[in-house]
Formats: structure tokens, C-alpha cells, sequence
């Protein structure tokens, strides 16, 4: 399905990171908007609630992130694709119906523009320290995705792209911007609406009378209805059989969490989004997502001039994460550095996967400013030693 | 008309019960099945398609409604069932949405979304069963346990003071404010037929029994016996002023209908402010695409 | 119930008559139908239902008006009342 052209403003666009991720929203569909204002992602709802009134939408300011969240998930049962947008505090309120949402397999979008945390932290400065939270934020088990963008024009392209993938798996996806990303202004080029691919929501074909609302497909993924279709329908928090209903019961429990964790991690092939520089011959390789990404490039090029055989990885999916493609380069590379503004969350993942086979420098950084290029350099000598 | 076995004809509310969930959880004497068989009535009276009539509830013995009734429903989080109802009816403006939830899980979670959900006028309708407790819970006190009343975390009698719900909502500018008890069938489906019909944030609190946790930690009998001491004790005051409707530990209840009056709802005043303000440029919300 | 005066219209209104069904398994015995019903048709039995309850039984059949206060007022969806077909609310 091609995008819906009154959502699509074409063109070359000086814009920061934030306006940019709505207009990758409401070109992917998105039609309703809960949120709560909160820096440094206030832009992405300021500008929402000024474009939607000419797109044919809603924007709404909840009274809090617990109400803008739950909103967000009715307002996609209602049949609209919907969105929400917060930084660390409000991340937080968020993650009880982030629960609810993976529960109900709720397509839907969740934007987290990082601050520095814990708790109020730096409002107004970097951080990408929200990124477990992403992953294990709400209580339970369950899988996510996660994307994180690393320029506007990559804010506009993989906004769109978080929707798609919220329709296609019937999951909340986490857009984990930064505030660098977020406040960098830079050109933005929006394509015709022709140009641009998105994923209609999945719809039963079956009749109300056959159709079963939590029945998996082949890639474990239920069709979905939308409220006022006739289907009559009960969706609930609770541990659910597969018509919807109520079943507290370990066997029924067993049945739905590990399809709620495989529908993302035996699809994860299909969902995974890495862009990869000379790691085919590396012995080092420098993984990074988001703002970390491009503060590294200096690091590498001056290592590659040093003659050291840097590979790169950055990541646009972080979860779920690259698993089976981490575990290949392993048996192959001396090691991997991953810079992050944070104290050591992702690389845990990358720790686990590679599990000995390789070093693994993790580059640490509070949050506040980005790395210094030149600290990530001395990593990848220390590194490649 | 349909037959069971034993060539009883079905019971008229079945088309409107999801009868594979029959018997529910509820207690022996608890009030919320006779509130429920009140809604299925005024359901079945209100003139609107029942393929757009979604009910959602949040947590506790009451958010458990929405799981028996045969329509679109959807049982939320605790304290969550307005923001979730709101997000719905904004995405898809001809469902009618209606939040049936308990006292704990509207006024006290969910208090903060209560009030502004009447005060953006909301189009929702919001059936809140008082049991004066937590009763999912083991019945714990709650923000409307009266003074007085024994509850397992007011061991020695609550000191504290309880909202007064009608007044709360009507404050925050709700358009229809109602309170029926249970035993009260009739002009309580009527209320609920009433409040179904009317535009913008209706409300109907519900005094019910809680006979397990309630009655029984203050020793008053069983539901049957709250039943009684509605029937003697509740007094029908339309109008009333909101500020009379506090509650006091077995004292006389004040019901009626208190608000009955119109404002423009959230979603008329987005038409009609933004159609003012931006002209032609201004695209309505139902004219959004839909996800598919 | 005696009436102080006869209403002018007596001879022409005839009270309809109801039939009343339980579902005996889904009552949860609370009473409410016994205690409300206002031609006092209903007591509850002595035989237990499949939960242990003791469900209602219509002892007074004939007296029943169809007002239907017990389909509402039941908590458990277990009694209603279908009018008797011979039967018309209002003639005249």
C-alpha cells in the first residue's frame, strides 16, 4: 500500500529531528496523537497538533503518559493508526500500557526523544541510557522493537518504518531518538506519497461467526479487527485463550508468552535493519546506534588511516537485537567496541551474544554531551592490539 | 424464540451476554450483576447499533463487565478505562463507548482521568459501581469507604473522608450526573438509557453490595440486607445540590438525577473551533484514514 | 392489596399474566427475586442447585403480573418472564 497523500509533505525540508519524525508519522498514516509535553520531545507533538487538523486526524494533550499511552492503544483498536511521543520520565508512566499494548497486540508507536536520567536528569541534554527500559521497561515478558535514528532524514525514513513494523507484528514500537538527533537541524527530503511503502493494518477475512481474535497466523502473528466492525470482540490484560477470553491457567500462560517473545525473535531476520561498513575483513568492529553512530565515524576513519582494519556496524534495529548476525562475526573479529551514552546497556547484549568468542570494549559516557571521537579511538587501538 | 435444553426458552438477555463466560465471578448478593442486567436492558431500549457500542472497563471485581458483554469490549488497566475509552472513540467518532468500571478503579487510580474526561466533555458514558471498596483485592478501604467503615486496611474504622463522586464529575462540567442504588432497577436503566443517549460525559455512580468484604467486615448481613437498607434509606431528590450528595456510614443516600444539562462535546468543539479557525483547510477527524 | 375506591376503568384493564422460567444452576440464591416480587410468587426451594445454592421456585405461579422486576433485579441472569400468550395487557 503507498502512502496516503494528503499526510505527505513533498519536498527538501530544513528540519530538526523531532518535526522531522512527524512528518514520518503521518506519512506512514498515523492519524491520532496522545501525549503529554516533555523535553526535549515537545516538538514532535507541537508540530502534530498543528499539521493533523489539515491531514484529518486528532491530536489530543492527555492529562498525563499514563492516559496519553492508554489512549494511544484504543485509538488503534478504533482502527486509527496512533502514536505518542515522551522523553525518560514520561517513558516510564508509559510502560504499564506498553504492557497492555504487547498484551493486547496493539499496533502502535511510542517515541522516546532520550534525556540524560535517572529520574528528572538533564532535560534538556543527550542520553541513550532509556534503551533496556525499551526492551524490558514493562512488567513481564514480552518482545519489542526498537529503531533508533541517528539524523533527521533518518528520523523521517525509519518513523515510517516503525509503523510498518508495529502493523505487520502487531507490536509497540519504540522509536528511541535522542535529544541530539531530535534538536539537530539538517535537510530532510520527503519522496512523492507514490514513493513511500506502508503497511496496512492486518484485517481478519474471516466472519465474525469463524473468527477467533487471538488465532496465529503462519509467522505468529493474529489478524486483527477494529471496534464497531461487527466482530464483538473481548480483548483483555489478562493471560487469554484464543478467543479473547480470560484463561488463568499455566498452560494457557506458556502457550501465549512464548508467542508473544517468538512472534519478534523467530521473525527477527525479517525485522533486523543493520548498515554494515568493511566488516568482512575487520578485526575490529565498532558497533553503534543513534547519535553514537556518527560521533564514531571520525574514530574509525582515523584508524583506518592508522591502518587498523575497522569495521562498522550501525544499528538501526537495536532490538530485537542482531543476534545471528553478531555470533558469525564473532568467530572472525579480534573484537568489538560499542560506544554508548550510557553506562553499559546494550553492550550487555552484545557481551551475552558473543559470549567470550571475541573482546568485547564497552565505551561508556553518562550522558549529558556525546562521546569524544578521540576517546573512541584509543578503544579501537586498545582494541585491535 | 430459541430453546434451551429442558425446553425453557433462552433468557432475554443472552444475545447481549457472552453465555460461555456464564456464571461469572461474582459473589452471591453482589450488586454489579443486577447493574449489569440493568445496562443489558437499557441497552436493548437505547436505539443505536449494537455493532457500534463498545464497553470498556479497567481492574477490580466491576472491571470484570466488560468480559460478559457481548460486544465489542475490552478490560484495560487499573484506572486506565477513560483514556483507553477516549482513545476509541477518537479514533472511530460513530462507536459509542461506554467505561463500566468500579469505584477504586475510576476515582482513585483513575481519578486524574476522570476529571478530565468530564471536563473536556468527552463523549463517553461512565458507569461506575460504588461498593465502597476494594473488593478484587480483599477489600481494602477505597477513596469512598465512608468514614467509619471497617475496611482490611482501616482495621480500626476509616478516619478519612470520602469523595463525594457526583459532585467531583459535576464540577468538572460533566453534562448528565446520576446516582441509583442497585435496588433501584427501574429508574436505574432508565438513568443508563438516559445517559447512553445523552451527548458528551454522562455519568451514573451505582451504590451496589459488596456482601463478601463489604457487609461483612462491618458486619451488616448479607447483599440482601444492603438491598434493605437502600430500600429504607435512600431518598429520591432530583436536582439535589451536588454538595448534599456526601455519603456517611450507614446514612441516608441522596439519588436522583443532579445534572442534566448540554455543552459542546470534545469533538464537536474540534470541528467546529478548528473549521472556524482554518476554513477550507480544515479536514475533520473522521475523514482520517483508517489503518487498513 | 384493598383498594380504597375502584378505578373507573377496572371492568375493561385485565392484569396480564406471566410465566416465569429459572435456570435453576446459574442462581446464586441471594434472595433479591423473593424479596422484591411483589405478588410474593417466589420462595426459595429446599433442593440445592449444581453449586449448592438453594434457587428460587415460583410457589404462587398464577399471582405472577409479568412485571419482570425479577429478570432485572437477578444478578445472575437466572429468572425471567415470558407473557402468557392467552393473555393481552390492555383491552379497550
Amino acid at each position: 500500500m503507498k502512502a496516503d497523500p494528503k499526510g505527505v509533505l513533498t519536498g527538501e525540508h530544513y528540519l530538526d529531528g523531532d518535526h522531522a519524525c512527524t512528518e514520518g508519522a503521518l506519512a506512514a498514516g498515523c492519524r491520532f496523537f496522545a501525549g503529554y509535553p516533555i523535553t526535549p520531545s515537545t516538538e514532535v507533538a507541537e508540530r502534530f497538533s498543528a499539521r493533523i487538523p489539515h491531514v484529518g486526524g486528532i491530536f489530543i494533550q492527555m492529562e498525563d503518559e499514563l492516559g496519553s499511552m492508554a489512549a494511544v492503544v484504543g485509538a488503534s483498536w478504533g482502527g486509527k493508526k496512533s502514536m505518542t511521543v515522551t522523553s525518560g520520565p514520561g517513558f516510564s508512566l508509559m510502560m504499564e500500557n506498553i504492557g497492555l499494548a504487547a498484551m493486547m497486540e496493539t499496533p502502535c508507536v511510542i517515541v522516546n526523544v532520550q534525556r540524560g536520567g535517572p529520574s528528572t536528569g538533564l532535560p534538556t541534554m543527550v542520553g541513550q541510557s532509556d534503551m533496556m527500559q525499551a526492551r524490558w521497561g514493562s512488567h513481564g515478558d514480552y518482545e519489542i522493537i526498537a529503531i533508533s535514528p541517528a539524523s533527521p532524514q533518518e528520523a523521517f525514513d525509519y518513523s515510517i518504518k516503525c509503523f510498518n513494523l508495529a502493523e505487520k507484528y502487531r507490536v509497540p514500537v519504540m522509536f528511541m531518538m535522542d535529544e541530539c538527533v531530535g534538536h539537530m537541524t539538517e535537510k530532510v527530503v520527503i519522496p512523492n506519497p507514490d514513493q513511500i511503502d506502508v503497511e496496512p493494518r492486518r484485517l481478519t477475512k474471516k466472519s465474525p461467526k469463524d473468527y477467533l481474535p487471538y488465532e496465529p497466523n503462519e509467522d505468529l502473528v493474529p489478524d486483527m479487527i477494529v471496534a464497531g466492525d461487527g466482530y464483538r470482540i473481548h480483548s483483555t490484560g489478562l493471560t487469554h485463550d484464543e478467543r479473547g477470553y480470560p484463561a488463568m491457567k499455566p498452560e494457557v500462560q506458556e502457550k501465549l508468552v512464548h508467542r508473544l517473545v517468538d512472534k519478534i525473535s523467530k521473525n527477527a531476520d525479517k525485522i533486523i535493519e543493520l548498515e554494515e561498513d568493511q566488516t568482512d575483513d575487520a578485526d575490529v568492529i565498532v558497533m553503534a546506534y543513534g547519535i553514537t553512530s556518527r560521533v564514531t565515524m571520525p574514530a574509525i576513519f582515523k584508524a583506518r588511516k592508522k591502518g587498523i582494519k575497522v569495521g562498522f556496524i550501525k544499528m538501526i534495529t537495536v532490538w530485537p537485537f542482531p543476534e545471528k548476525r553478531v555470533r558469525e562475526l564473532a568467530k572472525k573479529v579480534k573484537a568489538f567496541v560499542m560506544p554508548e551514552i550510557n553506562l553499559g546497556q546494550v553492550a550487555l547484549e552484545l557481551e551475552r551474544v558473543v559470549s567470550g568468542k571475541a573482546g568485547v570494549h564497552h565505551i561508556p559516557h553518562a550522558g549529558g554531551w556525546v562521546h569524544d571521537p578521540e576517546d573512541i579511538y584509543k578503544v579501537i587501538v586498545e582494541a585491535a592490539k | 424464540m430459541k430453546k434451551n435444553a429442558g425446553n425453557v426458552p433462552e433468557h432475554p438477555m443472552e444475545n447481549l451476554l457472552r453465555m460461555d463466560r456464564i456464571p461469572h465471578i461474582w459473589c452471591s448478593t453482589c450488586g454489579i450483576g443486577t447493574a449489569v442486567s440493568c445496562f443489558i436492558q437499557a441497552l436493548q431500549n437505547f436505539d443505536y447499533p449494537l455493532d457500534k457500542i463498545a464497553v470498556v472497563s479497567g481492574i477490580g471485581c466491576s472491571g470484570r463487565i466488560a468480559g460478559y458483554i457481548k460486544l465489542d469490549s475490552f478490560h484495560t488497566t487499573h484506572g486506565r478505562a477513560i483514556p483507553f475509552a477516549t482513545g476509541l472513540k477518537l479514533a472511530n467518532p460513530e462507536l459509542k463507548v461506554i467505561v463500566f468500571s468500579g469505584d477504586g478503579d475510576l476515582v482513585s487510580i483513575g481519578g486524574n482521568h476522570l476529571i478530565h474526561a468530564a471536563r473536556r466533555n468527552m463523549d463517553i458514558t461512565v458507569f461506575c459501581v460504588n461498593n465502597f471498596i476494594y473488593a478484587m483485592t480483599g477489600g481494602q478501604c477505597a477513596p469512598t469507604t465512608p468514614t467509619d467503615a471497617n475496611s482490611s486496611t482501616s482495621p480500626y474504622g476509616n478516619f478519612d473522608h470520602p469523595f463525594n463522586i457526583p459532585l467531583l464529575v459535576g464540577s468538572c462540567g460533566a453534562t448528565y450526573v446520576a446516582r441509583w442504588t442497585a435496588l433501584h432497577i427501574r429508574r436505574l436503566t432508565r438513568s443508563m438509557q438516559e445517559a447512553l443517549e445523552k451527548p458528551g460525559f454522562s455519568f451514573v455512580e451505582i451504590i451496589a453490595p459488596c456482601s463478601t468484604l463489604y457487609a461483612r467486615r462491618n458486619r451488616l448481613g448479607t447483599g440482601l440486607d444492603l438491598m434493605k437498607f437502600y430500600h429504607d434509606n435512600s431518598v429520591i431528590q432530583h436536582g439535589a445540590p451536588l454538595e448534599s450528595l456526601d455519603i456517611q456510614f450507614q446514612k441516608k443516600i441522596i439519588v436522583g438525577k443532579f445534572i442534566d444539562k448540554k455543552r459542546p462535546t470534545f469533538l464537536e468543539a474540534w470541528d467546529q473551533y478548528l473549521g472556524k479557525k482554518l476554513g477550507d483547510k480544515f479536514i475533520s477527524a473522521e475523514k482520517g484514514i483508517r489503518a487498513a | 392489596m384493598q383498594y380504597w375506591r375502584k378505578p373507573l376503568d377496572a371492568d375493561r384493564i385485565q392484569i396480564p399474566h406471566g410465566e416465569i422460567h429459572i435456570v435453576r444452576d446459574r442462581c446464586k440464591g441471594c434472595g433479591f427475586c423473593v424479596e422484591y416480587c411483589p405478588k410474593d410468587v417466589l420462595e426459595l426451594s429446599s433442593q440445592f442447585n449444581i453449586k449448592g445454592y438453594h434457587p428460587p421456585e415460583a410457589v404462587n405461579a398464577d399471582a405472577c403480573v409479568h412485571c419482570q422486576l425479577c429478570e432485572l433485579l437477578c444478578p445472575e441472569f437466572a429468572i425471567f418472564v415470558t407473557l402468557k400468550e392467552e393473555e393481552q395487557t390492555v383491552e379497550g
